[in-house]
C-alpha cells in the first residue's frame, strides 16, 4: 500500500541549523497494516508522516502510494488518498464552521469543488448516523461551530473526517497527545474501531509505548532519522515495555531519550 | 443642525455605496484573513475605467461589468504576487496598489480627474438623484448579498471558508489553499472596483486619489458593523447587511462631526483614529480579562 525507498530530508542544510531529520528511510507497508510509530525527541516521526502527506518535500528518495508515485504530489493532490489527524486537535478541523460544513468538506475530498450546494439534505441524514456512533451527541448539534467543542470532541470529530472517505492510508501524529488519559482512550478505541471497520492501512505515531504495543499489527521504531527496529506480528504482540526500550539501546547504542514516552510509562 | 439634517440622505447614499465596497473588503479580511490593500488602488481603477468606457459610449451596465473586471484583474495580480513570489498579503497588497496609480492614470489618459456628468450620460445614481440613489444603491447591495450568500453555501464557497480558517485542514482535506487564496483576492477587488464605478457615478467625476484610505473606510464599515450587529446577526447574509449599515453608520458620523466643525482635511487622520481605537478594543478587553483572571488567581 506504502512504499518509502529510501527518504532524504534534511532541515535548514548549509545553516548552523542544519539538521538531518531523515536519513534513508525505507519502509513497505502492507495492504492493512496498522503500524505504531514509536522513537526519542526528534528521531523523524512526524516529519516521516509530513512526508507521506506531503507537507515537506524529499530531498531524495520516493514515495509510492498503492502504486502511485506521489514523491512530487502537492500536499493538496496527495490529500484525496489520505485522511490525516494532526496532535493538535485545533490542526484538523476549521473552528469558525459548522460541525456539518467540516464533515462535508472532508466528504469532498479528491473530488472537484464546483458551485454545488455544500451539503445535500441527504449528506446532512448520512452525517447524522456517521456520528451518533462517537457517543459524544454531537449528531444533535450539527449547525454548531467547531470552535464550540473541548479538544477530545474535536480529534474525535477530525478522526471521522480522515475515516469517512476510506484513506489509503490514515496517518495519526500523536493524535492522542495533547488529550487527558480518559479522552486519549476513547479517541484511540475510536481509531481501531475505524481502521478496522474500514480496513484501512494507518501509520500512527505515539509517545506511549503502551499504546505503541497494545494497537495494530506492527511497530517501528525511530532513530536519528532511521527506522532501527521493526516487530510485527506474534513477536509484537509479546512485547513489553522493558524489552523495548532494551532493544531501543541494542539497536541505537544510546539510551531512549523522550521525556514523555518515559514519563508515561 | 439643520445642515446636518438635509446632508442625511447624502451620507446615507455614500454609506451604501461604499458599503458595497466594504463587502469586498470583508471577503478578504474576514473570510479569507488577508489584510489586502490593494482596494486602495482597485477602488480608484473601477471609476476610472467607469468614465473612460462610458464617455467611450459604451453601455452603462457593460461599463460596470468592465469595471468589476478589473478590479478582478487587480486583484489577481495581488494573489500572484502573494503566492507564486511568495510576498506576504499586505506588501503584496501595497505593491499592487502602488502599480495601479500609474496604471489609473494611463487607463484616464494622464488626467489626474475626469467628469462624468450625469446632465451628459444616463446615470444609474447621481448627487442631484439622492433618493433615486439610495433605491439604485440598495438593489445593487441586496443582489450582492444575495450572490455572496449563495456562492458561500456552494463547494467552492466552503473551501473558501476553510482556506481562510485553517490551511492545514483545507489542504489535508484536498483544497488548494493557494488558488483559493487568489480567487478570494479576485473577488473581492472585483466588487471594491464595482463600488468605485458605482461612485463614480454618484459623485459625477473620477480622481486618481479617490481610492486613498479606501481600506480604513472599509474595515471601520466591517468592524462597527460587527460591534453594533455582531450579537443580533449571526446570518451570514445579514452580517453582509450589518457591514453595510457599518457604511452608513461611518458616514452619518463624518457627516456629524463635519457639520459640528471639525476641518474637512482632519477627516483622514480621524477616521484612522477611529479605526485605530475599534481595533483595539478587543486586544484590550482580553487583556483586562487576564488581569482580572491573574488577580483571582493571586487570592
Amino acid at each position: 500500500m506504502l512504499e518509502i525507498k529510501n527518504i532524504c530530508k534534511t532541515f535548514y542544510p548549509g545553516t548552523i541549523n542544519e539538521k538531518k531529520a531523515l536519513n534513508g528511510v525505507n519502509l513497505t507497508l502492507e495492504d492493512g497494516d496498522f503500524v505504531t510509530v514509536i522513537g526519542g525527541n526528534g528521531a523523524g516521526k512526524s516529519t516521516l508522516l509530513n512526508m507521506v502527506a506531503g507537507v515537506h518535500s524529499a530531498d531524495s528518495g520516493q514515495i509510492l502510494l498503492d502504486g502511485i508515485d506521489v514523491t512530487n504530489l502537492p500536499e493538496h493532490k496527495r490529500a484525496k488518498y489520505l485522511g490525516r489527524v494532526f496532535q493538535d486537535p485545533m490542526m484538523g478541523t476549521a473552528a469558525d464552521m459548522w460541525i456539518e460544513e467540516n464533515l462535508a468538506l472532508a466528504a469532498r475530498r479528491g473530488q472537484r469543488r464546483g458551485l454545488r450546494w455544500a451539503i445535500t439534505k441527504k449528506e446532512r441524514e448520512a452525517f447524522r448516523e456517521m456520528l451518533k456512533p462517537l457517543g459524544l451527541g454531537l449528531e444533535h448539534r450539527l449547525s454548531a461551530k467547531v470552535g464550540l467543542l473541548s479538544g477530545g470532541q474535536r480529534q474525535a470529530l477530525t478522526l471521522l473526517m480522515a475515516a469517512m472517505k476510506k484513506p489509503k492510508l490514515l496517518l495519526l501524529d500523536e493524535h492522542t497527545a495533547a488529550l487527558d488519559p480518559k479522552t486519549a482512550a476513547t479517541v484511540l478505541e475510536l481509531s481501531d474501531k475505524f481502521i478496522e471497520e474500514g480496513h484501512l492501512t494507518a501509520m500512527m505515531v505515539t509517545h506511549n509505548m503502551k499504546d505503541a504495543i497494545v494497537h495494530g499489527n506492527r511497530l517501528i521504531m525511530m532513530h536519528e532519522g532511521r527506522i532501527i527496529l521493526d516487530i510485527r506480528g506474534e513477536e509484537k504482540k509479546k512485547l513489553t515495555v522493558e524489552e523495548l526500550l532494551e532493544a531501543f539501546t541494542k539497536a541505537s547504542g544510546t539510551e531512549f531519550a523522550n521525556d514523555r514516552a518515559l514519563l508515561s510509562k | 443642525m439643520d445642515a446636518f439634517i438635509s446632508s442625511l440622505p447624502g451620507a446615507a447614499a455614500q454609506g451604501i455605496i461604499w458599503g458595497i465596497m466594504a463587502i469586498g473588503v470583508y471577503v478578504t479580511y474576514k473570510i479569507l484573513d488577508v489584510a489586502d490593500l490593494t482596494v486602495d488602488g482597485s477602488f480608484g481603477t473601477g471609476g476610472a475605467v467607469m468614465v473612460v468606457c462610458m464617455t467611450n459610449g459604451v453601455n452603462i451596465w457593460l461599463s460596470m461589468l468592465i469595471a468589476f473586471l478589473a478590479g478582478c484583474l487587480a486583484g489577481f495580480v495581488t494573489g500572484i504576487l502573494h503566492t507564486k513570489f511568495g510576498i506576504p498579503a499586505i506588501l503584496a497588497g501595497i505593491l499592487t496598489q502602488l502599480a495601479l496609480y500609474s496604471v489609473n492614470l494611463r487607463i484616464m489618459s494622464g488626467m489626474a480627474n475626469m467628469p462624468l456628468s450625469v446632465m451628459k450620460y444616463n446615470l444609474l445614481l447621481s448627487l442631484r438623484k439622492i433618493p433615486q440613489s439610495i433605491l439604485v444603491a440598495g438593489i445593487f447591495v441586496i443582489a450582492l448579498i444575495a450572490l455572496l450568500y449563495w456562492f458561500f453555501g456552494t463547494e467552492l464557497g466552503h473551501s473558501l471558508r476553510a482556506t481562510g480558517c485553517n490551511q492545514a485542514m483545507a489542504r489535508a482535506n484536498g483544497i488548494n489553499t493557494e488558488r483559493n487564496k487568489i480567487l478570494g483576492l479576485i473577488l473581492s477587488n472585483g466588487i471594491v472596483a464595482l463600488s468605485g464605478s458605482l461612485i463614480t457615478q454618484y459623485q459625477g467625476f473620477a480622481d486618481i486619489n479617490m481610492g486613498r484610505g479606501a481600506i480604513v473606510i472599509g474595515l471601520a464599515a466591517v468592524i462597527i458593523g460587527e460591534v453594533i450587529f455582531g450579537k443580533i446577526f449571526k446570518n451570514f447574509a445579514l452580517r453582509l447587511f450589518g457591514v453595510v449599515c457599518g457604511g452608513v453608520i461611518y458616514y452619518v458620523v463624518i457627516t456629524l462631526v463635519l457639520s459640528l466643525g471639525l476641518n474637512a482635511n482632519d477627516m483622514k487622520l480621524f477616521s484612522a483614529l477611529v479605526v485605530a481605537v475599534f481595533l483595539g478594543i478587543p486586544y484590550w478587553k482580553k487583556l483586562l480579562q487576564q488581569k482580572k483572571l491573574t488577580r483571582k488567581g493571586v487570592q
